[in-house]
């Protein structure tokens, strides 16, 4: 219990991402499944830190930025792909966006 | 280190707890605003792991920018506010199963390969001018810089296309 030990931090994005996982399939409304990806994303981002900090090495921290970068881009171009679903259909519901089923 | 500890585990706690409510919260404000504090608790795992510059980037980008474009969408896509309706599809079991089956395959991975691992003592990464982000700064635009170059035309076309998409005359 006296030092930080690598499995916490790593057990706990696990758990995150397994949370984020649960999200992007059980949620019907799609701002929630980008709040989802974001928790994904996150749990990345503490392991990528956490490796970094084992091995001494700034590349975690590096690819942490490009993923927060990546992330920015992605809620934006994500919104804007919902907002105009809300503006042709009146819903976000995805159970409502089915005109490509086979 | 055993303060370290102590706050490791109080703020994973917090986070774990807040990240269930996102994704279980029939509220939509109410989940984007747990999601905030899970943002903040990676921020501070994030000082505990001795990567300061990435955490304050963490708090301005998330907390700053992702949460008010997030909550614009809420609001824009006039979901529910102060209403409770049902979030969750009839098939969440199948989440369920799987995000439990991948955390008990992802967890005994974990302790397999690193089971008594420590991290080192001196963990924060300082070999330029003993300063994180001076290190940081140097190996985005030395060893990483065409990586980085690639995120900057990623972002410009995110933007465009942002735009593009969302605008009214077509």
């Amino acid at each position: 219990m006296n030092d930080l030990m690598v499995n916490q931090f790593l057990l706990l994005g696990a758990i995150l991402f397994c949370t984020g996982v649960y999200g992007v399939i059980a949620r019907k409304n799609t701002v929630l499944v980008l709040m989802s990806i974001e928790l994904i994303l996150n749990a990345v981002n503490i392991n990528l830190i956490t490796f970094g900090a084992l091995h001494h090495n700034v590349g975690g921290a590096v690819f942490a930025l490009f993923v927060i970068a990546v992330a920015a881009a992605e809620v934006g171009v994500g919104l804007a792909m919902v907002l105009i679903i809300y503006r042709n259909r009146s819903s976000v519901d995805l159970d409502d966006v089915d005109s490509m089923r086979g | 280190m055993v303060a370290q500890n102590i706050f490791f585990y109080a703020i994973a706690a917090m986070m774990v707890a807040a990240a269930v409510v996102v994704v279980t919260s029939r509220n939509v404000v109410r989940a984007a605003l747990a999601l905030i504090v899970v943002f903040a608790g990676v921020a501070a795992q994030f000082i505990i792991l001795g990567a300061e510059f990435v955490s304050v980037t963490q708090v301005l980008v998330y907390i700053g920018a992702i949460m008010v474009l997030m909550l614009f969408g809420i609001m824009l896509t006039r979901a529910r506010i102060g209403r409770d309706v049902e979030m969750t599809n009839e098939h969440w079991w199948v989440g369920l199963l799987t995000g439990v089956l991948l955390a008990g395959v992802m967890g005994y991975a974990l302790i397999n390969a690193f089971g008594k691992d420590a991290l080192p003592a001196e963990r924060v990464v300082n070999t330029v001018d003993g300063s994180n982000s001076a290190t940081v700064g140097d190996a985005i635009f030395a060893q990483y810089l065409i990586p980085f170059e690639v995120v900057s035309v990623l972002l410009l076309a995110a933007l465009v296309g942002a735009i593009v998409i969302a605008r009214k005359d077509r």
